[in-house]
């Protein structure tokens, strides 16, 4: 096998991951909240993905328009009347309420949708390769994720470091006590986050929906996977998520070019040997 | 004109009571020290008046509107700042954007960017580093200039001189100075009683979350300072 | 000078204590005054489901160990029974008394690579070793791989020949360990081992700066915790017949409803599991024309009470009527004091 092609399809697998991986991130990085139902948030965008593309004829790509707002505003309302009540009860509430929502989302996806395999239809994107010279392959899906991750990521580091809400939310994941006395409204600013966290989530779920098959159910191993980029990579630092990614990705290729069965395994495998050996990930950057 | 009222404010800390019908008022331009012991109160009195320990609508006065139980953040943006104990400037901030974060609630008013870096110049050089390279001083002016930002009308300061030399203690008194000149009012809280009582012009006495003592800072007597500083 | 007692039972528990002890009798001899079989296996479940709430309780309601993969113990129970009685061909009971501590075992390895993480990432942590423990189940050829095994009958006859007298032995082994795990969680509870589980779980710090090793006391626990769900893990599919990756590591089977009954109940109480496995039931048994709305319905129950009740039903109660039928702390006691003005 072309060690070459595997390195590369790896890479691009893990734009998807980072791509799961950012809304995850920011809501640890600003809330400290570990959002068990994330996973089940990115599947339920390809379900509304899917509502809209069936109901208006939209592709995809153009649900956004529809899909992205109604996930921030989804977003917004969970941190508002939800999850902001959970983050002074220490580390049970937020991870149990998560939990809930988690579950109910994944029955009310079984209810409403029934327990079947859905797809989201793109078109000829979905298989069109690009040919390098030395035999290499690269979908042109896979490219256009990677390059949304990159972008999404640069754009929010862009939010981060040179606006106002950025200097907010820095503010804020350092100090939260502090940051309330020199004016911020906390909770506004978590619901914002969590909105904000949202469009990239939605933005993830849709690319997935048009290249995987999903069901109710695909929800927690998204979480998982999202989980294992952020760790990698190390907290508090969204390139750092990339790269993270990036290892799982190429992690899974390996493991898919030895036998297709081991894909899953031998991210998992690359996971918890990184945990034992570098706890904090790659490039820490956060102080708990 | 009275700025700031308090009336049998009480305040605890879950089932603790940390203070005990304090009744504190402050007259616009003043600027009115806090002294005692070590728990005595006197941060979470502060706090209390901040916003962030809560207290009922009636027992905090501003301005003649009752301020208790309000959100830190409205309070804010109702005209009172915090430069709180420790500093506390936001690490992943740089000095330039902890000023910054400070005008968050955008309040009208003569302080900006500008003003602050003419009232301490030094941390126009070291504007771009991050606030955690700074050293006690310079990060005590930059906690005041990040107060001031938000265009105060009442600046709250929560021992300033802690953990700093005399000389540089000297200099951001001098700047108090500078600050109450301009008509902002301020209640200072301090463990060095002579730098407390030469900044203001009245003082109150705390001692184990009540109000032990209060007089003009003109009509000081050691011996009752002391007696009220230590509950003899 | 008043005498003092240090008393370990409530006047509610000694109430309680004879209100048990005939609802026990009365269960150990269902098999005889009511051979049911359809009863006997729904309080078999019951009974091994409060067996798991009971163990994870005592991990994250007492230890702080906040799992969302003890389902990897139940599979690796289920895998170990399935595997000895089939290819090792080992005899059923002695296949179901080395599940426990074969899980146990494993449970080590796992401990050093999920204690390195905290909280909410401990949680995610310990789940994604129980999707490798599925995912390695699903790859052995000789575990079945993706279809996974079944009990043959002569396995069962094991047990006994006879298929009336084969479920009264499974219903009573439910009862029995279930009964023996609820003992053990209540004993180590109340002992000296309790006492610095409750410390460490009010404050870690200031447990270990007095002397409380931390880290070997959650370890133990993880380690005796795992044990005992591997053990419930093979009852539970010696009594399903069939084990498969799926099943055996469900963490919507044995991890989401048995966390759901401990918050409801009122995690880091002895009472509180035994209510949540009730409501389970009833609202399982109630809904199940519905689908599985009852899980939504359990979710938001469990949300509503984080948010406005965070101890739960019994941790209300306690609260309300300090009352404990279960005791584990330790009460001081006056004696009548000497009515000296009746001398």
């Amino acid at each position: 096998m072309n060690w070459v092609n595997i390195l590369i399809q790896g890479a691009l697998l893990g734009g998807f991951y980072a791509l799961f991986a950012i809304g995850l991130s920011m809501s640890f990085g600003i809330m400290r909240l570990v959002n068990i139902a994330h996973g089940d948030l990115i599947v339920l965008s390809a379900y509304v993905a899917l509502l809209v593309t069936e109901n208006t004829g939209l592709d995809p790509f153009l649900s956004l328009v529809i899909v992205l707002p109604v996930m921030f505003a989804l977003g917004y309302a969970l941190q508002r009347g939800l999850l902001n009540q959970t983050l002074s009860g220490g580390l049970l509430p937020p991870l149990l309420v998560t939990f809930g929502i988690s579950i109910i989302i994944q029955n009310g996806l079984l209810q409403a949708f029934g327990a079947y395999d859905h797809r989201l239809q793109e078109g000829a994107i979905e298989t069109a390769s690009l040919r390098f010279p030395g035999g290499l392959f690269v979908g042109v899906y896979p490219l256009v994720v990677f390059a949304i991750a990159v972008f999404s990521i640069a754009s929010l580091q862009l939010l981060f470091y040179r606006t106002r809400l950025g200097r907010a939310f820095r503010a804020v994941s350092d100090d939260a006590d502090t940051a309330e006395l020199m004016g911020i409204d906390n909770r506004k600013l978590y619901a914002l986050a969590l909105g904000i966290a949202m469009v990239f989530t939605a933005i993830a779920g849709v690319l997935f929906g048009i290249r995987t098959i999903f069901s109710p159910s695909a929800g927690p191993i998204r979480l998982i996977l999202a989980f294992e980029a952020v760790i990698i990579g190390g907290l508090g630092n969204m390139w750092g998520t990339l790269v993270g990614g990036i290892v799982l990705g190429v992690a899974q290729a390996v493991g898919a070019a030895v036998d297709p069965t081991w894909q899953i395994l031998a991210g998992h495998l690359a996971f918890l040997a990184i945990l034992i050996v570098r706890p904090n990930g790659l490039f820490p950057r956060t102080r708990d | 004109m009275t700025l700031l009222r308090t009336q049998k404010l009480s305040a605890f800390y879950g089932d603790f009571q940390a203070l005990f019908d304090v009744d504190v008022t402050v007259e616009k331009g003043e600027t009115v020290a806090v002294i005692g012991a070590n728990s005595a109160g006197k941060t979470t009195f502060l706090r209390a008046l901040a916003g962030a320990i809560e207290s009922a609508p009636e027992m905090v006065m501003f301005d003649g509107q009752p301020i208790g139980g309000k959100t830190p953040h409205e309070i804010v943006r109702l005209g009172i700042a915090m430069v709180p104990e420790g500093r506390r400037l936001f690490p992943s901030l740089s000095v330039e954007e902890n000023l910054q974060l400070g005008s968050h609630s955008e309040r009208a008013g003569p302080w900006n960017l500008k003003r602050v870096y003419e009232l301490f110049p030094r941390l126009f050089d070291l504007r771009h580093l991050p606030s955690t390279d700074l050293s006690g001083g310079q990060q005590q002016m930059a906690a005041i200039g990040r107060g001031l930002m938000s265009n105060p009308r009442l600046l709250l300061c929560d021992e300033l001189s802690l953990g700093l030399a005399p000389v540089i203690i000297r200099d951001i008194y001098q700047c108090l100075g500078a600050i109450t000149a301009e008509g902002t009012t301020v209640v200072l809280v301090e463990q060095d009683i002579a730098r407390a009582l030469d900044a203001s012009s009245r003082f109150y006495c705390f001692q184990e979350g009540r109000l032990a003592l209060t007089a003009p800072t003109k009509d000081f007597n050691r011996a009752a300072i002391t007696a009220a500083y230590f509950g003899l | 000078m008043e005498s003092v007692r240090v008393e370990r039972g409530t006047k509610a528990s000694r109430v309680f204590a004879l209100f048990a002890v005939p609802v026990v009798v009365a269960l150990v001899t269902m098999p005889w005054w009511s051979g049911d079989a359809g009863n006997m296996r729904l309080i078999g479940e019951m009974a091994y489901y409060l067996a798991l709430a009971q163990l994870w309780n005592l991990l994250a309601g007492y230890a702080g160990l906040v799992s969302v993969g003890q389902q990897a113990f139940v599979g690796l129970g289920g895998y170990a029974l399935f595997y000895l009685t089939g290819p090792a061909d080992m005899n059923v009971y002695l296949a179901l008394l080395l599940a426990g501590p074969f899980a146990g075992l494993m449970a080590i390895p796992v401990s050093f690579a999920v204690f390195r993480l905290r909280g909410a990432y401990f949680a995610v942590g310990t789940w994604v070793v129980s999707e490798v423990f599925a995912l390695f189940a699903s790859l052995i050829a000789v575990l079945g791989a993706g279809s996974g095994l079944s009990l043959t009958p002569s396995i069962l006859r094991q047990i006994s020949p006879d298929r009336d007298i084969r479920d009264t032995i499974l219903y009573l082994m439910s009862l029995a360990i279930s009964i023996f795990v609820f003992a053990i969680v209540y004993l180590l509870l109340r002992s000296r081992h309790g006492l610095a589980l409750t410390a460490i779980r009010d404050s870690e710090p200031a447990s270990a700066s007095l002397g409380v090793n931390t880290f070997r006391t959650k370890f133990i626990i993880y380690i005796a915790t795992a044990a005992c769900t591997g053990l419930i893990g093979g009852l539970i599919f010696l009594q399903k017949l069939r084990i498969s990756p799926e099943a055996g590591f469900s963490i919507n089977d044995w991890t989401v409803v048995v966390i759901f009954m401990v918050v409801i109940g009122g995690i880091g109480t002895l009472e509180g599991p035994f209510i949540g496995m009730l409501i389970y039931i009833v609202l399982r048994e109630l809904l199940a024309d519905y689908g599985t709305i009852y899980l939504m319905l359990m979710g938001a129950l469990a949300i509503a009470i984080m948010l406005k009740a965070p101890f739960g039903i019994w941790g209300w109660v306690v609260r309300r009527y300090d009352v404990q039928l279960f005791p584990v702390g330790r009460r001081l006691a006056h004696a009548p004091l000497e009515d000296a003005s009746k001398q």
